[in-house]
């Protein structure tokens, strides 16, 4: 192979070939602008060099028409722009010696010029001293400003370039560098250009450049961009967003200490403003920088700084900027804690917080008054800045709020007080975690704080409790600061509420809060408060007729115990406690109700999703909860088969409901041994009525549970509805789990799932047989389950006499979700199965609602906690593939068919993300403004929660079509149904929020039409309609929008 | 607020919301009819701006739910509110801004009093009287400025 620069060497003496000269000529003429691609192409592959180019170029570059001159120049510029990668250093001297002279010439030169001098900065084999004599050159002959856009562009890419691979030379300039950039940029207007000029401006700050004496000239070149104001134009081809260059200015002003003297007078100047958005600029500004400053680059301005801050918090108009006022003033108080102490100098920081005090501190004792908040958030920003800041805080303001707490009287002040210091802590806790400190803030002042919490909980006001509770779980929450007998003290306090206190936030708040104690504190619980509440669930025997405790404080208990098992110590003694009230209200239905019993079962799941995956609570789980769960569901089916007079709780729809997801949690965590032990012994106990394992030995050995009998006996339900504990088991597992017998599990379920006449048992064997098949791997065994499912479903549905149709669609549904999750091909044909019985006059309008329960996520089966095989976007999947067929169906559907596929439609539409129901909106709005006059109330209710949220960023078709939708809307609005009005004058209210000039012309019209609601005999309508008349009022009004 | 403008009241005396109304089982009964009662009256004045402060007239205390009577069948509401201080300026205002409410959100059987809590403002007749008066209320609508303050005073907050 030939190589190139060899081979241009050898070339070099001889003139230029005469290809050249042609391509040379056709191009400096004017006449073919792309001759300077094949130039240099050229170059590139070795026909011939930039020198035998330049000769060629020879006439043209001497001629004496300045324009002819520039032609030249940019021919070889261009072929530079392509071929600077091949250029020898000799070249690369040369064509600078060139171009450099060139920058003196006419100015219709210097563009091409600058172009090529840029391609030249990237070029590797820049000799030593060359970066420096071009930028004398540069910033001696050229006016940066005086060019156009895209030759400023050239220049500030060339400085960048140069910076960085030459850093060191240009270092060697010294402040030249800086000032030639200074004048170089000094009223450049585009942002685009700006990007890069402050991009330049913050490498000569951050790498070290010096400055020299035009620190402050740099300052001002840049600074007077701020604060930012830009908006992008209409369809802003570049892309370049205000935020962009509210970075990129705050990354120069912030990225020198040096600038301090200069920026801040400035921040204090723009904080006056009345523009919000150049506070905010200036707020987060002065959070930045002041990250880099130490505290004597601060102390002059801290008294203007702080007079601002304040004023932004205590007058403020905004939350943003009271927000970024805090965040600034914590980071100017950790700025300050930053600086080392001297001995002849004053504590800066100490003066500081002195101001901030002396102005903060004494709002703070008039809790009525506005501006106890904004003083204490002051405060409180300061706290959290280091820990010296949080101790001189707290030292000033903790005693003094204590006192002032004993000293009121009323409630309300007192509860301000509690919430203040709750605040207080919390901020001060932010502190501590930067340093490691072993002692909390408030160490000093927990007795007094203890005895303030726990006297407020004494007191009968509700809302000083709550506080009261917050403020002690926050306390709790501080290593190390509450000793046992406070704990001890506290728990005493909460059982006291818990079992007393008949206010619902009240308890709710307690309960969190032992929660959190609990968290931290478990032998306390174990100790006390567990026992407490057994024995008010279980009074002794002689009690219990007259001490039958409150139906709500066994609720609280139930709440309670769910609460505070956090830690595995915990939850064993809890647990069994909650079993007891399961086996209790089996053992005798008085003395549990029905809702204790299912709330009881949603204390258990709380606990099981909430498990730590340690062994000792999943062995907890596993070999004594969900044993004992079944043994007891078990025995109330078997029981209450012979006897039918006090029927046993545990029988009822509710309560199993309640338990599946208490088994389906645990089963779901991914402890596989444990898992592989209960799939075996629950797959044999429903296969094979094995029940050794459950813990009650007075089971009869063999029961059957999933096999039909031959005759009906009227109560086998009772024992076919089991199958959802097994189904909240096996399809709960992690996927690495088998389960065992999966056939002959799979042939019971489907027999079940098409032959029982009871809705829990056969919905649940066919969930239970879906969720199997969802994770069963690909093959020909799930091949034939499918393709046997379907022969049988569609025989059963085929058959308008079978007595199993409602089973075998509920079959055919659950199936088909189970493959829609995994994106299986054999899918297409159970969808065509259900666009089918659209059609069906019994199963039509089930299989409109069929196709929501397809596109929702499911709570007990099939979902990603259970492990399922759920493929992301699978909705739109569903979407895009089906959405044609159903609206050909609904043109072909005779008249009375049409709701059924409307209804399938808004079903599928409610459920699809956001986004997606924008993009798609287009092909189906003519369908779904046709849905709402459709008579069906059904079909207008899940249209109008379909449109309601693509409201809020409606596609340019629905406003194309508003005077449709409008129409549509207000005729809604007198419906007979109380929830679509409400739905359609919500709608009518998210139009409001449409540009103004698309809706202004219905303003009369929708308020003409929302004067009727205000009157309507339901207060949800008035409100609603209260609201959405409010918004439309507004809208084209002065001062609304 | 820019630096310069000082309020006539800079650190009012706050008071608590109270909560949003929870919707009982008879208001989600369809059937049943609702009447229009004093807490619903309350509920849509309690959350109007205050013209000066971030607050709303609930948490300055100026209209409390005590100080609203409202008489469904006989189509009738009256309203109070206290001015924070027996000098406000912002009296009138504050009263339009309620009067202008209940108007867009009431039907129009509706008679609407609004007049100042009797002993709590130093003109409290001069206000009154411009408050009943059915052709100053329109003729002030009619002035843009003040429409835009009495519109700001009505926007749900946004902050």
């Amino acid at each position: 192979m030939r190589s190139p620069r060899r081979n241009r060497g050898a070339m070099a003496a001889e003139s230029p070939p005469p290809l050249l000269l042609s391509l040379v000529d056709e191009f400096v003429s004017g006449l073919q602008d792309s001759r300077s691609k094949d130039a240099a192409k050229g170059v590139k592959e070795g026909q011939f060099s930039v020198l035998q180019l330049v000769e060629a170029l020879g006439q043209s570059l001497t001629s004496t028409q300045p324009h002819t001159r520039a032609r030249g120049v940019q021919l070889l510029s261009e072929v530079l722009q392509e071929s600077y990668a091949e250029l020898t250093e000799r070249e690369v001297e040369l064509l600078l010696a060139f171009y450099e002279n060139r920058l003196k010439d006419h100015y219709v030169i210097t563009p091409p010029v600058l172009r090529g001098l840029q391609a030249l900065t990237k070029s590797r084999r820049l000799p030593p001293g060359a970066a420096v004599s071009m930028l004398k050159a540069l910033f001696q002959d050229v006016h940066v400003q005086s060019l156009m856009l895209a030759e400023r562009a050239c220049v500030y890419n060339m400085l960048i370039n140069l910076m960085e691979s030459r850093e060191d030379e240009l270092k060697g300039l010294g402040a030249d560098f800086v000032f030639g950039f200074v004048q170089s940029m000094d009223g450049e207007r585009d942002p685009r250009n700006l990007l890069l000029a402050f991009q330049i401006a913050r490498n000569i700050l951050l790498r070290g450049y010096n400055l020299g004496k035009f620190t402050e000239e740099l300052f001002e070149v840049t600074s007077c961009y701020f604060p930012i104001d830009f908006s992008p134009p209409p369809n802003d081809p570049h892309g370049i967003t205000k935020e962009e260059l509210i970075q990129a200015l705050r990354a120069v002003l912030t990225g020198t200490p040096k600038f301090a003297e200069f920026l801040l007078p400035l921040i204090i100047e723009k904080l006056d403003s009345d523009v919000q958005s150049s506070k905010l600029d200036a707020l987060q500004t002065l959070a930045a920088c002041v990250r880099q400053y130490e505290d004597k680059d601060l102390v002059d301005f801290l008294e203007g700084l702080w007079s601002s801050l304040r004023r932004e918090v205590f007058q403020t108009s905004s939350e943003k900027i009271e927000s970024a006022a805090l965040a600034a003033l914590t980071a100017l108080t950790s700025c300050l804690s930053r600086s080392v102490l001297k001995s002849d100098s004053e504590d800066s920081l100490s003066t500081f917080l002195d101001l901030v005090l002396k102005d903060c501190k004494h709002h703070l004792f008039e809790p009525d008054l506005k501006l106890v908040w904004p003083s204490a958030k002051l405060l409180q920003a300061a706290c959290s800045a280091s820990y010296r800041a949080g101790h001189l805080i707290t030292a000033a303001v903790m005693p003094p709020l204590v006192e002032q707490y004993n000293s009121r009287t009323q409630c309300s002040h007192r509860r301000t007080l509690l919430e203040v210091e709750q605040r207080f802590i919390q901020s001060a806790a932010a502190s501590c975690q930067s340093v490691d400190q072993d002692e909390s803030l408030f160490s000093a002042y927990k007795d007094s704080l203890c005895s303030m919490v726990f006297s407020a909980l004494s007191e009968s006001n509700s809302s000083l409790q709550i506080t009261a509770a917050s403020l002690l779980t926050s306390l709790a929450q501080q290593t190390g600061l509450l000793s046992d007998s406070d704990i001890d003290l506290a728990v005493d306090h909460l059982t006291r509420l818990l079992l007393t206190d008949e206010d619902e936030s009240v308890s709710l708040a307690v309960v969190e809060c032992a929660g959190a104690l609990a968290e931290r504190h478990p032998a306390a619980f174990i100790n006390k408060l567990i026992p407490t509440l057994k024995k008010e669930m279980f009074p002794d025997q002689r009690e219990a007729s007259e001490l039958r405790s409150h139906d709500a404080v066994r609720q609280r208990c139930l709440s309670a115990l769910a609460a505070v098992s956090v830690q595995a110590s915990v939850v064993q003694e809890s647990a069994p406690v909650l079993l007891d009230v399961l086996s209790s209200a089996h053992a005798d239905p008085t003395c549990f109700s029905t809702d204790e019993v299912v709330h009881a079962c949603l204390s258990l799941q709380k606990i099981a999703e909430r498990l730590r995956d340690d062994e000792e609570t999943s062995r907890c789980f596993h070999d004594v909860v969900i044993p004992r769960l079944l043994s007891l569901a078990l025995q109330a089916a078997l029981q209450s088969e012979g006897s039918c007079g006090r029927r046993s709780p545990l029988v009822e729809e509710a309560v199993l409901s309640a338990m599946v997801p208490v088994i389906s949690a645990a089963c779901s965590r991914p402890q596989t041994t444990f898992a592989e032990q209960t799939a075996s012994r629950v797959v044999s106990l429903f296969l094979d009525g094995d029940v050794s394992f459950l813990p009650d030995n007075s089971l009869p050995s063999r029961v059957s549970l999933l096999q039909q009998q031959q005759q009906e006996d009227e109560n086998s339900w009772r024992r076919s509805q089991l199958v959802c504990l097994l189904m909240a088991c096996v399809c709960s597992f992690p996927r690495s789990v088998e389960v065992p017998q999966e056939e002959r599990l799979l042939s019971a379920l489907e027999e079940l799932s098409c032959s029982c006449s009871h809705p829990l048992s056969y919905t649940s064997a066919a969930k239970c047989f879906a969720g199997l098949l969802n994770k069963k791997p690909e093959g020909t065994d799930l091949d034939g389950w499918i393709q046997r499912t379907v022969k049988r479903v569609s025989g059963e549905l085929d058959r308008p006499s079978s007595s199993c149709r409602l089973q075998a669609f509920s079959l055919l549904i659950w199936v088909a979700k189970a493959l829609l999750l995994r994106y299986h091909p054999s899918f297409s044909a159970l969808t065509d199965k259900l666009f089918s019985l659209l059609h069906d006059a019994d199963l039509g309008p089930m299989a409109a609602d069929g196709f929501s329960l397809l596109m929702s996520d499911s709570t007990d089966v099939l979902n990603r906690g259970c492990h399922a095989d759920v493929r992301i976007m699978y909705r739109q999947r569903f979407f895009s593939e089906n959405s044609a067929k159903l609206v050909q169906g609904f043109n072909a559907a005779p008249k009375e068919k049409k709701p059924n596929f409307l209804k399938a439609l808004s079903n599928i539409v409610n459920k699809l993300p956001k986004q997606v129901q924008v993009s798609e909106l287009p092909a189906l709005l003519s369908l779904l403004l046709e849905a709402l006059t459709c008579p069906d109330e059904g079909v207008q209710l899940s249209t109008l929660s379909c449109l309601e949220p693509v409201l809020v960023t409606p596609p340019q078709v629905l406003i194309q079509q508003l005077e449709a939708l409008v129409s549509r809307l207000l005729a809604l609005v007198g419906s007979p149904s109380m929830k679509i009005r409400i739905a359609s004058i919500r709608c009518v209210l998210a139009l409001s929020h449409l540009p103004s000039h698309e809706v202004l012309p219905f303003r009369a019209r929708v308020l003409r039409a929302l004067a009727p609601p205000l009157d309507d005999r339901k207060r949800l309508v008035r409100r609603e309609a209260v609201q959405a008349r409010g918004e439309w009022f507004l809208l084209g009004s002065p001062g609304g929008r | 607020m820019s630096a310069g403008v000082q309020l006539e009241n800079a650190n009012p005396v706050i008071f608590q919301r109270s909560g949003e109304r929870l919707p009982t089982a008879s208001e989600e009964d369809g059937d049943v009819h609702d009447p229009i009662d004093d807490r619903e009256i309350f509920d849509l004045i309690r959350s109007i701006n205050d013209p000066e402060h971030p607050l709303s007239l609930e948490e300055l205390n100026v209209v409390e739910q005590v100080r609203v009577q409202v008489n469904d069948p006989e189509s009738t509401v009256s309203v109070e509110f206290t001015p924070t201080i027996p000098h406000c300026s912002m009296a009138t205002l504050i009263g339009l801004s309620i009067k202008v409410k209940l108007l867009r959100s009431l039907p129009d059987r509706f008679k609407i009093d609004v007049h100042i809590t009797p002993g709590t403002h130093a003109s409290e007749e001069a206000v009154n009287k411009q408050l009943g008066d059915k052709e100053r209320v329109a003729a002030a609508l009619e002035n843009s400025s003040l429409l835009e303050v009495v519109n700001q005073c009505l926007s749900s907050r946004t902050i």
